[in-house]
């Protein structure tokens, strides 16, 4: 029981947490904010992961991975945005969720072998040893209170500090400008388009800075997992965009801090289910392979209580139930 | 009434022309497929006095009025404002040209506060822009005389003690009123109505229709359109009346009502019936 709680408080500051807190952050811009429909973060994610890992590994500097990372996903933000921002929300959902499986067959296609390693991705130790160099804690494994986890290699505390400061410093972000008039434009959008037009402001415009600065926070967090796990193209897929809405709904969309409570308190309750299912249901009953499906289900029904009985998530504001038209 | 009448001279013919238009309209189409919706030879608008435009349902009010807000996009046509074309101009330009418009099904934006709602209607906010945005220094002081303004107008449409409430929690007249004001935070030379008293409870009425006087008043110029002809009566200079597209009259709203062309095509079937009687009930 009580390695049960190491185990899921440690869940909560690992750096997949973070990069889905990261995720979520730039969802928030784009639903929570502006309202746009934008079901390709996956996409993006994975458009840092190859921007990042790919520069490094071809002998680019750590800066200038991140700087390609950012600058894949602002570009695909773009081109994704260009033709469907002018029409309906709806169109925006159809073609980012068709676009980021677009890249996901892309960089696992054969074709493409020789830059993305296709369905193998890019393994770790191709493109993280420059970060893992920088790290300023020891080589080996080190123990802070009942954690223990290496201070420089793959999951390691240095990783930890980093992805949290970059939690920390988009969150900032976020309150500035959710909190200026930039941002009261972009929540008019997600209000209604055409009145923020009759008052005179290109909606267009905005809305294409909300959809490529979500994304770039999106390929920040592909670049965290990345270093946390390695680069393969079908860690991305749908189910990733769909845990990043879910967690953002969770925590509340519009929120500061809801997308990192959202990804906190959903891979914690993960483990939390994981773990206890072991303990408590006898592997006769299901198995040690069908533990992972069980408590996904379970935290999924969870999740659709949850969003039923709280629907504008953990810190949202009760006041703007009352009048959901 | 000023002392004036800018009418005295204006002939009572559709598309007369007026003795200081704020907008002028050439030859503009508009086709749905194969249905003409609005297809108007020559409109003018006069400055500084209320202009309304009525007619049946389907007679291409509403569309003419996206047409003019930039909304929509005619197959052809012109039109000017102060002089300007505003021939495939986009609502945003329009707007900030000086021509702001209500909707008729109002646009509250819910999940705002009313105070945002009115913020976000001002111009000039540098903070507006992304990069300006991280630095407050910048548009601080603009915020505060913006949420001056709107403390301002907020008071004069009795909004004043909901401003920190979320706008969708207003009744659907505060809501109207809410709209109007939001619009008069950019000092627009002309407002452009659509169906303000549309689902307006009878006792927010009155002061909607004060509130549009004191626009004409205060040198706004004031196009709406709407169905309550006890309304247009009560308040405009000018009626235009409208129909199948067309304008088919124009006049004082005492003496257009009493064209036969108005009561065929307004009233159909009823054209029997007595116009005061109809408008009295």
């Amino acid at each position: 029981m009580g390695d049960l709680f190491i185990d899921v408080v440690r869940e909560a500051f690992t750096p997949t947490t973070a990069a889905f807190a990261l995720a979520a952050v730039g969802l928030n811009f784009h639903f929570g904010l502006t309202g746009l429909l934008n079901m390709g973060q996956a996409g993006f994610m994975l458009l840092g992961m190859y921007g990042f890992a790919i520069t490094i590994r071809e002998g680019g500097p750590i800066w200038l991975g991140v700087i390609v990372a950012l600058v894949l996903a602002m570009v695909f933000g773009l081109l994704l945005g260009w033709p469907t921002l002018k029409l309906r929300g709806d169109y925006l959902a159809i073609v980012t969720i068709a676009a980021a499986e677009m890249v996901r067959y892309l960089g696992r296609s054969q074709n493409f072998n020789a830059l993305t390693g296709a369905s193998t991705g890019i393994r770790g130790n191709e493109f993280k040893e420059p970060f893992e160099q920088l790290s300023p804690f020891p080589d080996r494994m080190v123990d802070v209170g009942p954690f223990a986890l290496h201070g420089a290699r793959s999951t390691s505390w240095w990783l930890v500090v980093v992805a949290w400061a970059l939690v920390a410093i988009l969150v900032v972000i976020f309150w500035r400008l959710s909190r200026s008039p930039w941002g009261r434009v972009l929540k008019g959008i997600r209000e209604d388009e055409d009145a923020v037009r009759s008052l005179g402001k290109n909606v267009y415009s905005y809305k294409m800075q909300a959809l490529v600065i979500g994304g770039a926070v999106g390929a920040l967090a592909g670049v965290v997992w990345s270093l946390g796990a390695s680069v393969q193209p079908d860690s991305m897929g749908r189910p990733t965009t769909f845990w990043v809405w879910t967690l953002l709904l969770l925590g509340g969309a519009a929120t500061i801090f809801g997308p990192v409570l959202g990804s906190i308190i959903f891979w914690c309750s993960l483990v939390l289910v994981k773990g206890l299912a072991a303990m408590w249901i006898p592997d006769s009953v299901l198995s040690q392979q069908q533990l992972e499906p069980f408590s996904l289900v379970l935290v999924g029904v969870t999740l659709m209580c949850l969003v039923i009985f709280r629907p504008q998530g953990v810190l949202g504001d009760k006041r703007e139930l009352a009048f959901n038209d | 009434m000023t002392d004036t009448n800018p009418f005295a001279n204006t002939l009572h013919e559709p598309g007369a022309a007026k003795e200081d238009p704020i907008i002028i309209a050439d030859h503009v189409l508009r086709r749905f497929g194969g249905l003409t919706a609005v297809d108007v030879d020559h409109f003018e608008v006069q400055r500084h006095a209320i202009t309304a435009l009525i007619g049946p349902n389907g007679a291409g009010k509403s569309t003419f009025f996206n047409l003019l807000t930039g909304f929509d996009k005619p197959q052809r046509g012109e039109w000017l404002f102060n002089g300007t074309s505003m021939k495939g101009i986009s609502p945003a330009k329009v707007a900030r040209a000086g021509k702001v418009r209500t909707f008729q099904l109002t646009k509250a934006l819910n999940r705002m506060t009313v105070i945002e709602n009115m913020r976000l209607g001002a111009a000039g906010q540098r903070g507006e822009n992304l990069f300006a945005a991280f630095l407050p220094s910048l548009w601080r002081q603009r915020e505060a005389e913006i949420t001056e303004k709107a403390h301002e107008l907020l008071h004069r449409f009795t909004l004043y003690e909901k401003k920190d409430d979320f706008a969708g929690s207003l009744s659907g007249g505060q809501r109207k009123l809410l709209e109007m004001a939001r619009a008069l935070m950019s000092e627009p030379e002309m407002v452009m109505l659509d169906e303000p008293m549309a689902g307006v409870n009878p006792a927010l009425t009155e002061s909607l229709l004060d509130h549009i006087v004191k626009l004409k008043n205060e040198g706004v110029s004031v196009l709406f359109v709407e169905h309550d002809m006890h309304m247009v009566r009560r308040i405009s200079d000018w009626v235009v009346v409208m129909a199948e597209g067309r304008i088919i009259a124009e006049g004082p709203p005492d003496t257009v009502m009493k064209n036969a062309e108005v009561q065929e095509a307004y009233l159909g079937v009823h054209h029997d019936t007595d116009l005061s009687e109809e408008s009295s009930s």
